[in-house]
């Protein structure tokens, strides 16, 4: 960002919701199935042919409500009229100006607060493809398209203009899907198009300056697209001021291979969609007892599962900053349960962290299936030192590809034993001997000595495969030293 | 001079073109008459006193009108391209659509 300029950030998230069905017909909801097989009159828009709203949809739209500070209102659906045949219809149905969720925000890792204007239903539109010479968007010869997707049910997610850089969006787009899959809403896939970003830009000079003209940036396919075209998108508009020219206002295409956005159309080609009351439809008016049953389904927060772990750090002596990273990795991979029962089970917090963010982060789809007894199982042995570090981690790979099992008795099969002291001594001794130079500067002491015990350690690791308990070694060679 | 606020020929011609209907003179003569003279008519209840009356969303006083999340069939494949005019790969196909989805 260039000095003495500001950007000015909002954002419109389509969320796809988790439902077996459409929103207004009983397809299945399922992406990637063979084209045209999730059909019928309703989401063909087939005449005679009648929405009536799925009740599931309705409740994981409160559910998002509730999960972003929303006040949960009654709520009218309307028709949006364009000519497109990604709707079958010549309109899509959606939320006008009576959405069901308004007013809310959403609370970011950085402590930063970011306004929620609304979180409206709609449906989404089939999905179209551009055949013919170029492949492209412009210079197609014809279209082809699978209404599938057409009816499943969207939340629209729109932001306050609260942002103020690429990494803010970025930590809000990333914080908002955790949000959408720990509500249950949504599985935040973006490479599925399942949750999709657009981001509305402006720049200006100072704080005090009205905002600036915006221009909305669509096609954001990842976090790191969304940051990307942003810091792009604000270094163009201040060129053009500062070059004496204007910024219009108009919708602009990203394209991830040229890392630049184009000109998709202007303010003066906006659409006119008339919208009006869809008239198949009645008010959606959910009574307080209704949005209670719904907010008692809802899971843990992002946020509240990470002042958890934090709150387990503190109590065993404070959280590093290299420790809330790993709280936030083990969050966003959902896999602070399994910390949270090792700990109960008596093990150090620290490690239990460690071994979840480091090793178990690994293959998260498997470690969130992983037996939390056979974790702590594994961690106990770790801690008393039954197994080194090196075989614990060898023992989670295997944990994690059979889903549990015995950690002992995969250590055993493995040949990991805990080495008699007396082995352990004499390879330490055979260590020292062999490197009289280091053992030397180690005995003198001081912080360069003493940085020499790891210079030890990974030899005697070295020579036992891994084998040695690293603090057993730690132990020895202080010994040998005298104290 | 039409009145004000009364639907004018460029009225119509403007939501023709959305439609991507094509109208003749003619035609856009004979619509703005016909469709003036409907919204006329709807405009009289601007002459109400409606004061403290609420906006109604539907003609019935319903509300929460839901159906169960559960698989319904739907219709054949072949079934449903048959009727399509031109098909391709299982989709149907249709003319080159300048710019992209709103």
């Amino acid at each position: 960002m260039k000095p003495g300029w500001e950007m000015v950030i909002g954002l419109e998230v389509h969320c796809e919701l988790k439902t077996a069905t459409k929103l207004f017909c009983g397809c299945p909801n399922m992406f990637g199935d063979e084209a045209n097989t999730n059909v019928c009159p309703v989401c063909l828009g087939l005449p005679g042919s009648l929405p009536v709203l799925n009740q599931k949809a309705v409740e994981l739209a409160m559910a998002i409500g509730t999960a972003l500070n929303c006040e949960i209102l009654p709520s009218t659906f309307h028709r949006k009229n364009y000519f497109y045949p990604d709707q079958a219809k010549d309109y899509q149905i959606s939320q006008y100006d009576e959405p069901i969720n308004v007013n809310g925000h959403l609370d970011l890792p950085d402590g930063s607060r970011v306004g929620i204007e609304r979180a409206h239903m709609e449906e989404d539109t089939g999905k179209t493809s551009h055949a013919g010479s170029s492949g492209r968007i412009h210079g197609s010869d014809y279209s082809l398209v699978d209404y599938n997707r057409s009816g499943v049910p969207l939340v629209e997610i729109v932001s306050a203009p609260d942002m103020r850089s690429s990494a803010q969006a970025r930590a809000y787009a990333g914080e908002l899907r955790a949000v959408l899959v720990a509500s249950g809403a949504s599985d935040g896939k973006m490479e599925e198009g399942s949750m999709r970003v657009d981001a509305n830009v402006s720049v200006r000079r100072s704080v005090d300056d009205p905002f600036g003209t915006r221009c909305e940036i669509k096609n954001l396919n990842s976090v790191r697209s969304l940051g990307r075209a942003i810091e792009y998108e604000a270094d163009r508009q201040i060129a053009l001021i500062e070059a004496g020219e204007v910024v219009v206002q108009q919708t602009r295409h990203w394209d991830e291979d040229a890392g630049r956005t184009v000109t998709l159309r202007s303010k003066e080609d906006a659409y006119d969609y008339r919208y009006f009351l869809e008239p198949d439809l009645v008010p959606l008016v959910p009574d307080a007892e209704w949005i209670d049953a719904v907010a008692d389904t809802l899971g843990m927060m992002p946020a509240v599962r990470r002042a958890r772990l934090v709150r387990l750090l503190e109590e065993s002596g404070g959280a590093s900053e290299s420790q809330l990273d790993q709280v936030a990795t083990v969050v966003d991979l959902r896999l602070d349960d399994l910390v949270v029962s090792a700990v109960a089970g008596g093990v150090s917090s620290g490690l239990a962290l460690a071994r979840t963010a480091n090793e178990a982060a690994n293959d998260a789809d498997a470690a969130r299936r992983l037996d939390p007894a056979a974790y702590l199982a594994l961690l106990t042995m770790e801690a008393a030192g039954t197994v080194s570090a090196t075989q614990a981690k060898a023992v989670l790979a295997d944990l994690l590809v059979r889903g549990g099992g015995d950690p002992a008795a995969m250590a055993k099969a493995k040949g990991f034993e805990a080495m008699s002291e007396d082995s352990l001594a004499s390879t330490v001794a055979e260590v020292v001997v062999a490197h009289p130079d280091e053992w030397g500067r180690y005995c003198e002491g001081g912080e360069k000595g003493d940085k020499l015990a790891g210079f030890f350690t990974g030899l005697v690791m070295k020579a036992t495969r891994g084998q040695a308990n690293g603090k057993a070694v730690a132990t020895e060679l202080q010994r040998l030293r005298g104290g | 001079m039409a009145e004000p606020g009364r639907l004018t020929r460029e009225d119509v011609a403007h939501v023709a073109a959305l439609a991507r209907l094509h109208l003749s003179d003619a035609e856009l003569d004979l619509f703005t008459g016909q469709l003036a003279e409907v919204l006329d008519h709807a405009s009289d209840v601007a002459s109400l006193d409606l004061a403290g009356v609420a906006p109604t969303a539907h003609a019935m006083a319903v509300t929460n009108v839901l159906r169960p999340d559960e698989v319904r069939p739907g219709l054949d494949r072949d079934e449903v391209l048959g009727q399509a005019p031109s098909v391709e790969d299982h989709r149907f196909r249709v003319p080159r659509i300048p710019g992209e989805a709103p």
